[in-house]
Parts: C-alpha cells; structure tokens; sequence
C-alpha cells in the first residue's frame, strides 16, 4: 500500500483553481520528486500533505488525501498529523534560540520534558541530520550563528526530532551554495532508510541525483509520475520532454 | 536651501542642549549647597521650615514606586492585548481596536486625572472602608496612581510591542506549526521570544511615559511627602514636587525644585539610553 495517496484531489484559492484533479500514490521509503515552472502546483500540492495550506485564508480542497489509508482532512488532529509529517522549508528557518532548543522544541511540544530523554532526542537528531561534529560543542549556542547550509541540516534535524513518519521538503536546497546542496543530498539519500520523503525541486539533476519516482507539474495538473529514471530517459508526454530538454520552464 | 534644512534640524539639537545647560546651571549649585547626599537621601522634605530640610528621597521613591505599579499594571494588559492584536484578532475587530488603543494615547492626561478621581479613587476608598476591608485611606494613593498610569501607558505598551510582534518572520510561525504546534504554543514558545527585545523597549518606554506624567498623578496620588511602602496611603512623585511648589518657591527652595528636575531629567536620560541599547541589539 502507498504511504500517501492522492484521490481526485481539487484545490482553490479563492477563484484561482490551483490543482487540478489529482491522483498520486507516494510509496514508503522512498523519494518523490515534483517538478515543474514556478506557480504549476507543486509546491502546493506539497504543503496540502501537511495541511499547511489551512493557514492560507480561502483555501479549499476537496478530494481525499489518504496517510496510512486514514483520510487526513477529515476527523484528524493537524498538529499530530504535523507531527507525523514534518516539513523542511526553502528558506532555512531556525528559530532564534539555541541549537539545542531549536531542536527540543517539537519533542517539548510534544510533551516530553526529561532533560535525559531531551539530551538523546537531540544528540540522536544532530547525528541524523549528519550535523552532529559541527555543532556538538556549541549546542547553547544561537542557532543563527551557523552557516545557511548548517541551518538547513539544524532545520531538518528539528524536524526529525518529532519523530516523523514522512518528511517533505519544499526546494531544501535552493538558498545553498552547490557544497552545502551536495551534503543535504547525501543526507536525505542517508534519511530515505527510514523515511517517506517528497522534495519539490527546481532543480531537475537534483531530481535525477536523489529521487526514486518523480512527478512533473504543469498549470496544476500532474503531466505525468513516473520512475525518475524512465521520466528522464523515456517521457510518454511530449510536454515532460519538452520541459526536460529545456525547451521551456 | 540646504542651510535651511541644517538650520532647522539644529533647533531640535539647540533645544535639548539648552534645556540641559538651563538645567544643571541651575540645579547643581542647589545640590552643591543642600549636599548631594543630603538632598538624594535626605527623608525629610519641608522647605519653609527654619531652618529648612531639602531631602528628596520621599520622591524618588514615589516617582519610583508609582512608575513600578504602573509597569505591573499595564504590561501584562498592553502585553497580552498586543498578542491578541497579532495573531489571534479577527481582522474586523481589528479595524476597530487599533483605532481605540490610539485614540486613548490621545486623551490629554487632564482628562486621566479626572476619571482616576471621580472613579478609582472613590473605588479604592470603598475598598479600604470600614465595611470592607478597614484597610483605611481616602483613596488618593500609590495605587490609585498605579492604576490609572497603568491605562496611561497602555497605549505605548500596545503599540511598540505589537509593532515588534509583526516584525518576527513568519517563516518562524509556518517552522513551529510545522513540527506540530498549536497555535498557542507557536505564539507562545515561538513568536513572543522572538520579540523579546522590542517588548522590552516597549516596557522601557512605557517606564519613560510613567516616569514623566504629572498632572493625572496630582490628581490621584495624594501627594504627601512621606516615606511609606503602603499602596493605599498617598505619595508624591518628583514631578508633581515641582508643579506643586513652583509657584511660590522662592531662592534656595525655588533651585532645589530645579535640582529635583535634574534629577528626573537623569532618571530620563538612562531609561533613554537603556531604550537605544535594546534598539540597537533589535537590529543587530
């Protein structure tokens, strides 16, 4: 069975008809990669897995999207779902608190308050998010101290630190210098053991470097899903292969 | 034309340097003469006596604790009325609040007189009647006084914290929802920290405000000279030392009076500087 799976998903803001019918199965343990223009839905698309899109005012979705076959927009508490589905964002976005608050803060929220339990939550995420050497003697330290690409890693052991089932994540690496890209992707090659994880990326070698299944967007619709190697090598729709060879976009 | 622009930007600076020159000419040579210790410390505040006493403390310490009621008072109000104001107000209550946190910073400080005496200060004497708590006092006192600055500062709390409250990225908000946050907790454990600096200054101004006020603390503050640590009984504050005193002060009495405003002016000038430094650690 699909970890995620998308049935006749409809989304609006307001008047605008943001995604168009959508059907996808995302699988376990594995990386999904959406790719498309700027404004075709992915990133969209990829915030409804959260809910996240509940914050935007006039946002409405209909359809069902299904984790572990329970629908959950329906009779779902979103901050456990958020919890079970974490989320790294373009801009790195570390709160302004210390490395090790940064990363106690969804466990705490969470409810576990033993500093014993805490210090292994954030030791196990550190080294997780391969983050750990960096930033083991300097855990009291502000968070915005660390480089951008550090900050992204701090970000995503955050995120892991609520122990999450799937982990989205939305460009992770689009404000990064190409050293810090390539550690975020060994990383997340690393993260794919033990999660579900979905990237939306502009960037279409990142797709082909990382991702297992790859879903390309156009106007809010998905042109075609397929696995990465045969959407890239083979595209059944002329509109991917013109999008792959640089034609447009 | 650009010497008019420098002109007129030099009046500002002239004014401030003049006022402080006005000032210490005239306040230190009263300071010199009473002894400084003997005019900070001195408990004892009765100019018309032979021989006369110029201790201030009794001041100091009402300006003081007025200034600390007023802060208990109003920042947790203002606080919370900020937050409610960012993040959780709808956006039609919202038209209609600001406006009224504004208008109250409008209200000339008279007319705060005038409602703390019609009704905190009959509300606080009923308080400490016989009937009800015996507690005693006629009502004019360091927390009626505290009350009614509280509402005063209210305006300067609310606007300078609500202002640093937008200002945190909402990047921080979306982080925090993201890992499972409610939205308290995101507001909470999150947002509010993050503000922390422009909250402070916000209490610090709000200090300055309180620090300052004179005429509603006439009204309502009872204003004897005295030392006492009971909220119910009345105090005077530097401020209200001068205006009260000004008009028939003559010759030592009259600069000790000046010397009282350079006091203030001093208590002004740190709350100021403190206020700068906050700023400055905001932005850096």
């Amino acid at each position: 069975m699909d970890k995620i799976q998308i049935e006749n998903m409809n989304l609006h803001y307001g008047d605008f008809h943001a995604l168009h019918d959508i059907n996808l199965g995302i699988q376990e343990k594995q990386i999904t990669a959406f790719i498309g223009p700027s404004g075709c839905g992915k990133s969209t698309l990829l915030r409804s897995l959260n809910r996240m899109n509940d914050l935007v005012e006039g946002c409405k979705i209909t359809g069902d999207i299904l984790l572990d076959g329970e629908d959950i927009y329906k009779g779902c508490d979103v901050n456990l779902l958020r919890k079970r589905v974490g989320m790294v964002f373009q801009k790195p976005n570390p709160f302004p608190m210390s490395i090790y608050d940064n990363i106690a803060y969804g466990p705490r929220t969470h409810g576990v308050k033993s500093r014993a339990r805490l210090d292994g939550i954030v030791e196990r995420s550190l080294r997780q998010a391969a983050i750990w050497e960096e930033a083991k003697d300097c855990l009291k330290k502000s968070a915005l101290s660390m480089s951008g690409g550090q900050q992204q890693r701090l970000c995503i052991a955050r995120a892991l630190a609520a122990e999450p089932d799937v982990l989205l994540m939305d460009e992770p690496t689009s404000a990064l210098d190409p050293i810090s890209t390539a550690k975020i992707e060994d990383l997340v090659l690393e993260l794919k053991k033990d999660y579900t994880i979905v990237m939306v990326t502009h960037n279409m070698q990142q797709a082909t470097r990382v991702s297992d299944k790859t879903a390309f967007f156009l106007l809010g619709e998905i042109v075609e899903y397929n696995d990465t190697e045969t959407l890239f090598s083979v595209p059944s729709d002329k509109r991917t292969e013109d999008y792959i060879t640089g034609r447009f976009g | 034309m650009h010497g008019v622009f420098f002109a007129c930007a030099l009046a500002s600076i002239l004014a401030v340097a003049l006022i402080c020159v006005f000032l210490f000419a005239n306040g230190v040579p009263a300071m010199r003469e009473i002894g400084l210790l003997d005019f900070l410390l001195g408990t004892k505040w009765s100019p018309t006596n032979v021989p006369p006493s110029f201790g201030i403390l009794p001041m100091i310490l009402g300006s003081v604790y007025i200034t600390a009621g007023a802060i208990l008072v109003g920042v947790p109000i203002g606080l919370l009325t900020a937050i409610f104001m960012a993040f959780y107000c709808p956006k039609r209550m919202y038209g209609v609040l600001k406006p009224c946190t504004e208008l109250l910073a409008g209200i000339p400080s008279i007319v705060y007189g005038f409602f703390g005496m019609v009704v905190i200060v009959p509300l606080i004497r009923w308080f400490g009647s016989r009937d009800v708590t015996g507690l005693g006092g006629s009502g004019s006192s360091i927390l009626a006084a505290s009350i009614l600055l509280g509402i005063m500062i209210l305006p300067t709390i609310i606007g300078v914290s609500e202002a640093a409250l937008r200002a945190v990225p909402g990047s921080y908000y979306e982080g925090a929802v993201a890992l499972g946050a409610s939205h308290e907790r995101a507001v909470f454990a999150v947002m509010l920290p993050a503000a922390k600096s422009g909250v402070l200054a916000a209490v610090v101004l709000g200090i300055g405000r309180a620090i300052g006020e004179t005429m509603a603390v006439i009204m309502v503050a009872g204003n004897q000279a005295r030392l006492t640590g009971n909220i119910l009984k009345g105090i005077r504050t530097m401020t209200a030392n001068i205006v009260m005193e000004m008009g028939y002060a003559t010759d030592l009495h009259r600069e000790a009076l000046i010397a009282t405003g350079v006091v203030l002016f001093v208590f002004i000038l740190l709350i100021n500087l403190s206020f700068s430094v906050l700023k400055r650690r905001k932005n850096t």
